[in-house]
């Protein structure tokens, strides 16, 4: 067993009948990057460091007093040479790992779209919706700098955003999420048939389900559900369905809709998820998704939202900052503003009752992990597979 | 939104939608900084399908260590198939300039702004 904590090699991604074809450089190509994000994790313990030791008493000489605010951190930081190699580094590591998953998709686009089309055809669990405008949020910038965002469509019918987050969640990860990328759906199951052992529901509605991955887990633990799985990007319904369809999971129907303005019925649905999604909305839409969310729910519903782990109080204004540092650099921007919402008051604002807010801590169940993964890791902020999670129960 | 082949070798560099962060004082160093990090990529590549090739042929005994050192492409197909892979490497490792030019072209907000715009959208 090596010294070091080693991420799974590629070939150990689940493959199905959609899944890009890739040559053996691909494949090498998304070791090293994996490698190189593992790698990164640990230089960046090295920005504690220089804040402590030099960043700050610098501060402190020059101001006679503590720094005070994130701003003045990021300021101060900025200019000391292990945060700009560092930062330089892990920018330029999720570039290409941008790269070089649209070097696969995008050689082989018209492939992937007819083996799509060919597994959707005639199918009604997929309904597409071309009047379904894509969130302007989501136009603002491409979120995790992937070229043309969730929505772009390069030929007709086209499924390479979708192909492409399909190849490279793995190596963001470094395979903490295991094969199929759905440590978080089967997180979340496990938790819900641990915590609420008679609940059986009988229509289920996960928002914003992009390539379908976390979704699919709680479809197979509940398999009488009807399942809903909507998203704006046809991009990623085309691609989720048959990926879905190929994995044999049938009792869940891919639907373009805006998850602030569903077409579902009043009280519709025993249990609403998401997972990974508020955070990508923006400041005004999550109020009227939470609203849709309370709206389409029944009485002693269920909703969970899984989420980038919290700012808490004990935390420092450094830990902040790093946990952070995503959001402008990564192309994540609504997490930075997302901390300024408290989720139980967002849910409180659209009907749900304060008592019945909880909040859980949520980690990823890796069916890769054969045991030798290392407890003293150091996190990869905000890529870590551990998450809060917030909900209720409507009453 | 044509069904002609897509220019993936352009396509797959291509710039995210919201600016850039540099972190070193001279955007110089950033440059230089991803080409060399892209092509210690490359180099990882070629190590790993050396390996693949070694130990396939210390499996299965089929070629000599002479015979990879004296060959060339054979036939047209082969040519353009190595010049082929030249270009796309190249795409790939010069990515940075290619976005840099993008960004001229196209000059996109902070992720700053575009927080401020979302939080209002
Ligand atoms: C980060 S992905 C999350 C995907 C998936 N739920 C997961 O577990 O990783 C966010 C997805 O939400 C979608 N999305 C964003 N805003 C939306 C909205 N208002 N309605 C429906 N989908 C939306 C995006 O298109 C994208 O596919």
């Amino acid at each position: 067993m090596s010294a070091r904590n080693l991420p799974p090699v590629y070939n150990k991604i689940a493959q199905h009948a959609v899944f890009p074809k890739m040559n053996h450089d691909e494949r090498a190509r998304y070791n090293f990057l994996a490698n190189l994000n593992k790698h990164l994790a640990h230089v960046s313990q090295g920005n504690k460091t220089a804040f402590e030791n030099r960043v700050e008493p610098k501060f402190e000489k020059e101001h006679g007093r503590k720094i005070a605010t994130t701003k003045e951190l990021e300021e101060a930081i900025s200019k000391d040479a292990h945060y700009q190699v560092w930062s330089s580094l892990r920018r330029s590591t999720m570039e290409m790992r941008q790269q070089a998953g649209r070097s696969i998709v995008l050689r082989q686009a018209e492939e992937l779209r007819d083996k799509v089309n060919a597994l959707n055809a005639g199918k009604d669990s997929l309904v597409l919706d071309d009047s379904v405008e894509v969130p302007p949020y989501l136009l603002a910038c491409d979120n995790h700098i992937m070229p043309g965002s969730y929505h772009t469509e390069l030929i007709k019918d086209d499924v390479t955003p979708a192909a492409n987050y399909d190849t490279g969640l793995f190596v963001t990860t470094a395979g903490l999420l295991g094969r199929y990328s759905d440590g978080g759906g089967k997180a979340i199951v496990s938790w819900v048939k641990k915590t609420y052992p008679d609940f059986n529901p009988k229509r289920i509605l996960d928002i914003g389900c992009g390539m379908g991955h976390n979704v699919l887990p709680i479809a197979k633990a509940f398999p009488n559900a009807e399942v809903i799985a909507i998203d704006t990007g046809a991009p990623m319904l085309r691609y989720a369905h048959a990926r879905a369809m190929d994995l044999g999971i049938t009792n869940v129907k891919f639907m373009q809709m805006d998850a602030a303005k569903t077409t579902f019925d009043d009280e519709s649905f025993d249990w609403v998820q998401s997972t990974m999604f508020f955070h990508e909305t923006g400041g005004k839409s999550i109020y009227n998704i939470m609203n849709e969310v309370y709206r389409v729910l029944k009485p002693n519903g269920l909703t969970l939202h899984i989420e980038q782990p919290q700012y808490t109080d004990d935390m420092s204004l450094f830990e902040k900052f790093i946990r952070d540092w995503d959001a402008l650099n990564n192309n994540e921007p609504y997490w930075s503003k997302m901390h300024d919402i408290d989720p139980a008051e967002l849910m409180a604002s659209s009907g749900f009752r304060k008592e019945d807010f909880m909040q859980i801590g949520a980690k990823a169940e890796n069916d890769l992990d054969d045991g030798t993964q290392k407890a003293d890791e150091p996190e990869d902020h905000g890529r870590s597979p551990i998450w809060n999670v917030f909900g209720a129960v409507k009453n | 939104m044509k069904d002609e082949k897509l220019d993936y070798i352009k396509l797959a560099s291509n710039k995210p939608k919201g600016k850039r962060p540099y972190f070193h004082n001279d955007p110089a160093v950033e440059r230089v900084l991803n080409i060399t990090m892209a092509l210690a990529g490359e180099v990882a590549v070629m190590r790993e399908r050396m390996d693949s090739i070694e130990r396939l042929l210390e499996k299965k005994n089929v070629m000599t260590r002479e015979e990879i050192e004296n060959f060339v492409p054979e036939n047209k197909e082969q040519e353009e198939q190595r010049q082929l892979w030249h270009a796309e490497y190249i795409g790939r490792v010069l990515r940075i300039v290619q976005q840099e030019m993008e960004e001229l072209e196209n000059p996109d907000k902070s992720l700053e702004e575009i927080a401020n715009d979302i939080n209002e959208m």
